[in-house]
């Protein structure tokens, strides 16, 4: 697609890279057939072709429109557009550029200023948000359904005291495992089915004390130079043990993704840009990593029927999913066939928050795709999607590691 | 008319988030799949159920303002690139299946249904809708039906027109036509047929009954290599000759092959100039007879390596590649611009030679990817547009091409439509008293002339313009007309 950008912008490396992005694309529309927002809402802005083409307005004009920023802020960057574009656009590249430039050069109105801050503010940190989640609970009955639908259960909350290491006493290889910001505080007892899981094959799992956030949260929304910090915080902590382990993981396939993207990231820091190519040498998504150790799985007494939910994180941004596929049907359970796999299910990181209309009707329209074959169990690997899912499936909501023995 | 009026008029008929009326929000709405000729609407309206679809088109008609259907956006002949001061009607909010009758193997559809959403949701009764155009996956029935859209597999399915069983339109004079439905005998004229390839310039339609087929019970798909483009065009018209009907033959040269491999990783060898993929379907023992056939036909031809593939996976990635060629094209450089002209299939090689020739004298890379079965050609000339004249260079060529096909017995679209791409093409295809005809046709319906008005028939002046206006037994026509 021809662009005009202005010196300004061609002048700095995102700008280049943006026009590169922007020259890519050759606007057939097909990106327009899988994307969440555009089916719900058939609206070309709403749309990866016309956000691209909004884009490209912004930067040309070097001035942030409101109506530019409603529909960006509607993208879910699942990337199914990624997965269906035939001409390579790295289109989650170029909104990361887009949001970092509405950040710098917008002024959001108070409320969503506001909502924003207490997100980056409040998430990433485990003790802040589970005292959150404590007081939501007790005021649950005052808080609007919306809300209320997203609190972490009782039990979950309850239950945090996180479950002490397993080791077990010889261990034959041994894995470093990234918990999580949310996932502790909201489905603590995936990465503690983990553990159990390891150690009773003899694999050690080392953890970190301090583990800081990954940096997503502020990635998605367009806090860059705060994202980038975050991430330099958890390279630190994470250096000294990376020698002793043979892999990375996590279980969240949302924090995943964005340490796979570690190197692009900091390509420019010297220091961190190395100890991110370290990292990612050995950072596994803990589907691929289970499959990899060709371990084998106690085998079910009733055979449940499992419909697996692929977050896109996973099948869009990782370009991943049958490993956990492979691993249920190792374990002996049956698979049901779900329509629309690619179809976000609207939780989407702050997702969920900032966009809650549109989020709760992707959710109830993926949980009829997900329950059309009437599944006994829903599973997924990613607690966003978790979360989300479990408050109106009528189902019960699992992640996949927790099915396996 | 009072521009404000009609806006208000428009506001107070629809909710607020069915009108788009900040300049801001208009720009991505200024192109469809051409993006080399754009023009922002005054305003987009996006209907979310029939009546208000006919309501906007009440106030349009009262105002004479003009209306602009619009679907995917995924065409690529400005068909739905709006008109300075017109109201761009979306449907892409009307994406309901309304019924399936699985007796009659019809479904009723809105027109903002996925082509690809059909077969999806009739899969499992067994059954699937036949055109499927390269960009099935994002198109709109609606669309196809106002561009005639053909495919991969209309070489032996048909086209658009042949797989409509039935249309409801809304005119422009607020009449309502039922054209057809349920598997009706249309007496009279055949209006239906009419309707289909109108680029929106008749009337607005708001359902469309659609023949569902059987889905083949057996499939075959060989792909050919060979060392030479002229071996593998003389390959087409042998099997065509031989008698057999493939479900579709498609052709793809050297630069097409590079992309497309680059993005699927289909297995294509990337030494052959061009290949050949031929689709059998049918039941096993036809399929098989044919199969054999068709590969003895190949190797005879020369082909210096042939593949089949017997299960679905491998024919799906196999096809894939070919799909998606369009826009993997759009990887070997920054822009391209698709051609769409058909010729009589025994000319191909010497009209691909000599697209080759204009190839070298434009400078300009061509890629071509076609449905050789039924001489469509799509060449996709490559430029950039970010250097100043390439464009401009390469529609020039483009018109050259087209010229090339008329010559050579052909037509200057196959499928893809007129829009406001090939308008100039149209005065060297049609004399003036055929555009005439034409004229007088959509003035029978659109008296106002606000249904995508400029679109797919030129004007007599325009042709009298470019100096392509036949001349008829040596009179010339519409001498009153100035001529520059």
């Amino acid at each position: 697609m021809q662009t005009k950008l202005p010196e300004a912008i061609v002048a700095t490396t995102k700008g280049r890279r943006a026009e590169q992005i922007l020259r890519s694309c050759v606007h057939c529309g097909f990106c327009n057939a899988t994307c969440p927002t555009y089916e719900l809402l058939g609206d070309e802005l709403d749309g990866p072709r016309g956000r691209i083409y909004l884009i490209k307005e912004m930067l040309e004009a070097q001035k942030v429109e409101s109506v530019t920023v409603t529909h960006l802020d509607r993208c879910l960057t699942c990337r199914a557009c990624e997965t269906t574009c035939p001409s390579g656009v790295e289109y989650s590249q170029l909104l990361e550029i887009a949001r970092d430039y509405v950040s710098s050069n917008y002024r959001r109105d108070l409320l969503d200023r506001l909502k924003r801050l207490w997100l980056i503010r409040t998430v990433p940190y485990k003790r802040r948000f589970r005292r959150w989640a404590q007081l939501g609970r007790a005021m649950r009955w005052f808080l609007p359904k919306r809300l209320r639908e997203m609190l972490p259960v009782a039990s979950t909350v309850e239950a945090l005291q996180a479950t002490p290491p397993v080791s077990p006493s010889v261990a034959a290889s041994s894995v470093l495992l990234l918990n999580g910001c949310v996932q502790q505080v909201t489905t603590p007892q995936v990465n503690a089915a983990l553990r159990e899981l390891l150690a009773a094959r003899g694999i050690a799992v080392v953890e970190l004390a301090e583990e800081g956030c990954c940096g997503a949260l502020e990635l998605h929304l367009g806090k860059e130079p705060g994202a980038l910090a975050t991430m330099r915080n958890l390279l630190d902590t994470l250096a000294p043990r990376l020698d002793e382990v043979d892999a990375v993981i996590s279980t969240a396939s949302g924090c995943g993704i964005t340490l796979k993207d570690y190197p692009r990231l900091l390509k420019d820091d010297a220091t961190h840009g190395k100890l991110a190519r370290r990292l990612g040498d050995k950072l596994l998504d803990v589907g691929e990593y289970l499959l990899s150790l060709d371990l084998s799985w106690r085998k079910q007494d009733e055979v449940l029927a499992v419909a697996l939910h692929q977050p896109c994180t996973l099948q869009h941004g990782q370009k991943l999913g049958d490993e956990a596929r492979q691993l249920l049907q190792n374990a002996g359970y049956d698979l049901v066939a779900v329509r629309d796999e690619h179809s976000c299910c609207g939780s989407a990181g702050t997702y969920s928050l900032l966009q809650a209309k549109l989020s709760s009707q992707l959710r109830d329209r993926k949980i009829s795709c997900l329950e059309s074959g009437q599944p006994d169990v829903i599973a997924t690997s990613n607690v966003g999607c978790h979360t989300h899912l479990a408050v109106a499936a009528s189902v019960p909501v699992v992640h996949w590691i927790e099915l396996l023995r | 008319m009072s521009r404000k009026l009609v806006r208000r008029l428009l506001q107070r008929t629809l909710p607020r988030h069915c009108l788009i009326t900040d300049p801001v929000a208009l720009k991505p709405y200024e192109t469809d799949g051409l993006t080399a000729i754009r023009q922002p609407p005054w305003l987009v309206a996006l209907p979310e159920t029939e009546s208000q679809v006919a309501a906007v088109l009440r106030i349009c008609r009262e105002h004479a303002v003009p209306v602009v259907p619009r679907g995917a956006g995924t065409g690529l002949s400005g068909g739905a690139r709006p008109v300075e001061g017109g109201v761009v009607v979306g449907l892409s909010r009307l994406n309901k299946i309304l019924e399936v009758d699985l007796d009659n193997c019809v479904a009723c559809l809105q027109p903002g249904v996925r082509n690809l959403a059909i077969s999806e949701a009739v899969a499992e009764h067994g059954l699937y809708y036949a055109p499927d155009p390269s960009s099935q996956i994002a198109c709109s029935i609606g669309g196809n039906v106002a561009e005639n859209s053909g495919g991969v597999h209309c070489l032996k399915y048909g086209l658009t027109v042949h797989n409509v069983v039935g249309l409801k339109v809304l005119m422009m004079t607020g009449e309502v036509l039922h054209l057809g439905g349920r598997g009706q005998e249309l007496d009279g004229y055949d209006l239906l047929a009419l309707m289909c390839g109108s680029e929106g310039m008749l009337g607005v339609v708001t359902e469309v009954w659609v023949k569902l087929l059987p889905v083949p019970p057996v499939k075959k798909v060989l792909l050919a290599a060979f060392a030479q483009v002229s071996a593998a065009a003389a390959a087409v018209s042998e099997i065509i000759t031989a008698g057999l009907i493939p479900a579709g033959l498609e052709m793809m040269d050297r630069l097409a092959i590079q992309a497309a491999e680059a993005y699927v990783h289909a297995g294509y060898p990337l030494d052959a100039q061009a290949i050949l993929l031929c689709e059998l379907d049918g039941v096993a023992q036809e399929v098989e007879a044919d199969a054999a056939l068709v590969e003895r036909l190949l190797r005879d031809l020369g082909a210096i390596d042939v593949q089949i593939a017997d299960d679905p996976q491998a024919q799906a990635r196999l096809w894939l590649g070919r799909k998606a060629a369009f826009p993997a094209v759009g990887r070997l450089a920054p822009d391209y611009y698709c051609m769409d002209g058909t010729i009589p299939r025994y000319r191909l090689a010497e009209v691909l030679q000599q697209i080759e020739s204009l190839s070298v004298e434009y400078k300009l890379r061509v890629a071509n990817v076609f449905h050789a079965g039924d001489g469509n050609l799509h060449p996709l000339i490559l430029y950039d547009a970010d250097i100043p004249g390439e464009l401009e260079k390469a529609e020039a060529m483009g018109g050259r091409i087209l010229e090339l096909c008329v010559a050579a017995g052909g037509t200057i679209t196959g499928e893809h439509g007129v829009g406001v791409e090939k308008l100039d093409q149209m005065c060297v295809q049609f004399n003036s008293d055929e555009l005439e005809q034409f004229e007088r046709l959509k003035a029978a319906f659109d008296p106002a002339g606000i249904a995508n008005p400029g679109k797919a028939i030129p004007t007599l002046t325009r042709c009298a313009e470019i100096g392509g206006m036949h001349v008829h037994n040596g009179k010339l026509p519409f001498r009153n007309l100035e001529r520059f």
